[in-house]
């Protein structure tokens, strides 16, 4: 249910990841009355995903198995817990923002819990000012059997354990590109799986290349000779210019086709045949820009063929009131994510943002970027990669689009962009609304053009009119009386209860 | 399961019944979670192909885990808290394509707005 909102807060921040919660809990701090919502139900985001609390309340006391940079996780949700014990902050887990628009003094947003067992706050805000750190998922490209189940993002096996302490495989091959890789081999296998490879596209060596901009972040040269070390304490072969060529089995993965790919990024299923159960893919990461598109921000691609958010040096973006921070602006990690919310919290408060603070906080923004951009042109999708594809290979996982069907759209009906594609196919427009797919649908409207994908491309399977699956009983509340910042017309703040579903264990 | 002893994700046990058949869990855990770790790793059929599915992004994004929990139909199993003796039933594929959820429509919501009477 959509309760109106009562009066509206200064800001608004959406996800507490890295740059959610430093955008709160900045804000916060310099007096603003600050909203959180947050699809998880623990503070920070995927990268800081952790166990829930032990039955006592008390935080787990493993928690910070298996993280990095935990101690500035630590710190965020001390100050998360002290603006909110201080009345300033307002943070509302488990809920989804399906909608976002502009209306009087700024922005409206419309809530739906992540689950039916979510503690019950109100469905709708209003705030003066709008902060999006929505985050990204693991970019995907289609390979044969990629359907298998067994066969999992990158990001959804370490989740697994990283938060629930549930353990994806016991013989896996982690396969894709990007440093991203390493940290998902490294903690299957010190969680108990069998590590049978790293199969990386990219020639990393490469980045030395960019070494002035690898020099400027120290510590992620120290991160990733970490992950070396890791990868050799358990064995785990890393191979370059090695893919995942087909994926085999019947009912669930069996086995994996190891292949190759050349310098120009053409690939060969050359190599042997390995037994694995599990299979984690991911070829960089894909910002959630459904948000910041309804509102109609101004988008570009970014050096990894990423659509990203145009923001300036504070974070603001082109839409008056609206700041984007974290990979929605860029991909390029936590650190990078936590000062573009520090820096967006505190202009989005309102505060001085000249001085010491602000200088030290940009001049780490331009280092992180600088490192990403160089890691980025280090681990590339392979310019060849649809050559892994047969017809009968599905691109789109929901609605069973397969290749051949998107190669009709394109060769003989002429579709020569991703909308046209989609429209034609129906790739995309299943339950995740392209959120798998849509970047490799891009890629291959593109190909069949004789040309690389552009921003409309990706924008056609970025846009989505609702952000999240919303309940009609929801969506037919916005039809009813009683405008914003009118009493509540309905006796309870908790939508779900008119499903009937009792409220459940919640933070 | 992982038969690793440092998990701390509550020690006690649940029982999940997945198409009747008990699945060991733990508190904290997800559906998802609880079934692909005890070796269930796919609990539905596509509609088009009949293709089984299961987890696959892991972060509540793909839809493709899909699953039925105690009668409440196409539920995101990655994203579902895990209780005692809770019911889980595979989505017949005619079941994904009729819930009462506004998803996947190309639809504006706001011209919805104006669909239902006030």
């Amino acid at each position: 249910m959509t309760t109106p909102p009562d009066r509206p807060f200064d800001l608004a921040v959406v996800g507490a990841g890295p740059a959610g919660l430093a955008a709160a809990v900045t804000a916060a701090a310099g007096g603003a009355s600050v909203l959180l919502l947050d699809a998880g139900e623990r503070p920070g985001g995927q990268f800081w995903r952790h166990p829930g609390p032990a039955p006592d309340g008390s935080d787990a006391p493993d928690e910070a198995a298996g993280q990095h940079d935990w101690g500035r996780f630590l710190a965020l949700r001390r100050g998360l817990r002290a603006q909110v014990a201080a009345g300033r902050l307002d943070y509302r887990p488990g809920r989804q923002v399906w909608l976002v628009t502009r209306e009087e003094p700024g922005f409206r947003i419309e809530t739906t819990a992540t689950h039916d067992g979510v503690a019950s706050t109100p469905g709708a805000a209003l705030a003066r000012t709008l902060v999006l750190c929505p985050g990204g998922a693991d970019r995907q490209l289609p390979v044969p059997g990629w359907t298998l189940p067994g066969v999992l993002a990158a990001g959804g096996a370490q989740a697994l354990w990283k938060g629930q302490r549930a353990l994806a495989g016991r013989r896996a091959v982690v396969a894709g590109t990007g440093p991203f890789l390493l940290p998902v081999a490294t903690g299957l296998a010190a969680a108990g799986a069998r590590v049978v490879g790293v199969w990386e596209a990219g020639s990393p060596l490469s980045w030395t290349r960019h070494l002035p901009a690898v020099a400027r972040v120290p510590g992620k040269a120290a991160e990733g000779a970490g992950y070396v070390a890791a990868l050799a304490r358990h064995r785990i072969p890393y191979l370059t210019r090695t893919v995942v060529a087909e994926v085999l089995g019947e009912d669930r993965v069996r086995a994996v086709r190891r292949g190759t790919v050349d310098a120009a990024g053409v690939p060969t299923p050359d190599g042997p045949v390995v037994e694995v159960d599990l299979v984690a893919l991911g070829w960089g990461f894909t910002p959630a820009l459904e948000l910041p598109l309804q509102l109609g921000a101004a988008t570009r691609l970014d050096v990894d063929g990423s659509l990203v958010v145009v923001v300036d040096e504070e974070q603001r973006t082109d839409v008056p009131g609206l700041f984007v921070a974290g990979e929605a602006t860029g991909v390029g990690g936590a650190a990078l994510s936590v000062a573009e919310g520090t820096l967006a919290g505190l202009a989005a408060a309102g505060r001085p943002v000249a001085g010491r603070v602000t200088r030290r906080l940009r001049a780490r923004v331009a280092a992180h970027r600088a490192f990403a951009r160089a890691m980025h042109l280090a681990h590339p999708v392979p310019a060849g990669w649809s050559g892994w594809l047969r017809q009968d290979t599905v691109v789109c996982r929901c609605e069973e689009v397969d290749l051949a069907t998107v190669r009709a759209a394109t060769d003989e009906l002429a579709a020569d962009d991703a909308r046209t594609v989609k429209m034609l196919t129906r790739a995309g427009m299943g339950w995740c609304q392209g959120r798998m797919c849509g970047f490799a649908t891009a890629c291959l409207a593109a190909e069949a053009a004789g040309r690389r994908p552009r921003p409309d491309d990706l924008r056609a399977t970025a846009t989505r009119p609702l952000a999240a699956p919303v309940p009609l009983a929801e969506l037919a509340e916005l039809a009813k009386p009683g405008e914003p910042g009118e009493p509540a017309a309905s006796d309870g703040p908790d939508g779900l209860t008119e499903r009937g579903e009792p409220a459940g264990p919640g933070e | 399961m992982s038969g690793d002893d440092r998990q701390t994700v509550g020690p006690e046990r649940l029982t999940l019944y997945f198409e009747g058949r008990p699945v060991p869990a733990r508190p904290g855990q997800t559906v998802g979670g609880a079934l692909h770790a005890a070796g269930v790793t796919a609990w539905r059929e596509t509609r088009g192909r009949g293709r089984p599915r299961g987890l696959f992004c892991g972060i509540g994004m793909c839809f493709d885990c899909l699953i039925t929990v105690d009668g409440r139909p196409a539920r995101r199993a990655c994203l579902e808290p895990v209780a005692d003796g809770m019911r889980l039933t595979a989505g017949a594929p005619t079941e994904i394509g009729s819930v009462e959820t506004a998803g996947p429509q190309e639809t504006d919501p706001r011209e919805e707005h104006h669909d239902h009477p006030a």
